[in-house]
């Protein structure tokens, strides 16, 4: 259909999922890539000689084209699809070893070149394999609970009584909002005091979440493996609140914890 | 929970089973090392909101339809009354 489009001479292109640091490619098994390819474990020659392997797999060089990609971007099916292969890839290296997930839709030429781009930043991929060694990503979300609405009372009277009513119910929605903000605030530095380190995703809307409730924290953490059950200790201290309800997803690769600097729990 | 049943709620898109996704995308659109890619794209952008409102229109629009027939023609009204003045063009005054 596009008069430009690219020549066809070239098969596959190579979809980079992640990197990877001494993992044994057999191991890593059948693990199916998008479009179910077979994934390679490529080793990213480095002058230190220090192991890098960038994990890739063959994908329709079309349908990863600058245009096809622009059509799909929106597609919840196609980008769903997408996710999905991509975390089964990372997910299966991450509990083998350590993994540096690469962000979505990371697209070579080949192998030979996937391998070059990691080996051009060898430096970063190997402080953030130190980096996440041994620990995983744990993922809080906090709502606000819903209040009990104040207590319906006599009907307003007249137009001055109605207006009062609704200015002090107006007040003190605003007020549980502000109550719940602060202890959304008060969870995540709670629990950015357990944590390797923290960030703070922004909170999703009632159309991603699924629920009425406003979410007031989305935060990730860096932990330690075996240091999980001081996390789930503290979110069990939290539960009695009275302003927020927590929950817990995890453990996931350590998606948000990919910059070379530790963080310091500030977003 | 109580025993009065099911509170309501806030429907996603992705439904229950499918909440992780949207964890997921939170976490793949945000993170990640971004290497460039001999095949410049970027999903960086996304915003899921928008992704999820399309998912919605698409799964409301009827398929046995043939094509959103969208109906632009204006609306034959019967002139207002002796002083309506009949615009030809039905384009704006001068």
């Amino acid at each position: 259909m596009t008069a430009g489009s690219p020549p066809t001479g070239t098969a596959t292109a190579s979809y980079a999922y992640g990197v990877t640091r001494g993992l044994d490619p057999a191991a890593l098994g059948t693990v199916p890539g998008i479009g179910g390819a077979r994934v390679r474990v490529v080793p990213a020659a480095t002058d230190d000689g220090g192991g890098l392997q960038v994990l890739v797999g063959d994908v329709d060089p079309g349908e990863f084209s600058e245009h096809a990609v622009a059509e799909h971007r929106e597609d919840l099916a196609w980008l769903g699809a997408i996710a999905r292969a991509h975390h089964e890839v990372v997910a299966t290296a991450g509990a083998l070893g350590p993994v540096v997930p690469l962000a979505l839709a990371t697209v070579y030429l080949d192998d030979d070149r996937a391998a070059a781009a990691v080996a051009g930043r060898a430096a970063t991929f190997a402080a953030v394999l130190d980096r996440v060694t041994g620990r995983s990503e744990w993922g809080v979300k906090a709502f606000a609970r819903p209040r009990a609405s104040p207590p319906a009372g006599t009907p307003a009277s007249s137009g001055r009584d109605y207006l009062r009513a609704r200015r002090s119910a107006l007040r003190a929605g605003e007020t549980a909002a502000d109550d719940a903000a602060r202890a959304g605030e008060q969870l995540h530095a709670d629990l950015a005091g357990r944590a390797v380190a923290a960030r703070r995703h922004r909170p999703q809307d009632a159309a991603l979440s699924g629920r009425d409730e406003t979410m007031v924290l989305n935060g990730a953490y860096l932990v330690a493996d075996g240091d999980d059950g001081a996390l789930r200790a503290a979110l069990e201290a939290w539960s009695g609140d009275e302003r927020i309800s927590a929950e817990l997803t995890g453990p996931w690769v350590p998606y948000s914890f990919t910059d070379p600097e530790p963080g310091d729990g500030s977003p | 929970m109580s025993a009065a049943g099911p509170e309501p709620r806030a429907v996603s898109l992705f439904g229950d089973r499918e909440v992780a996704l949207v964890d997921l995308l939170d976490r793949l659109l945000a993170g990640g090392v971004v290497l460039t890619g001999d095949i410049t794209i970027s999903l960086a952008g996304v915003d899921l909101v928008r992704v999820s409102l399309r998912a919605l229109i698409v799964s409301i629009t009827p398929v046995e339809r043939p094509e959103p027939t969208v109906v632009t023609s204006r609306v034959d009204r019967p002139a207002l009354g002796p002083g309506a003045h009949d615009d030809p063009d039905g384009g704006p005054a001068r």
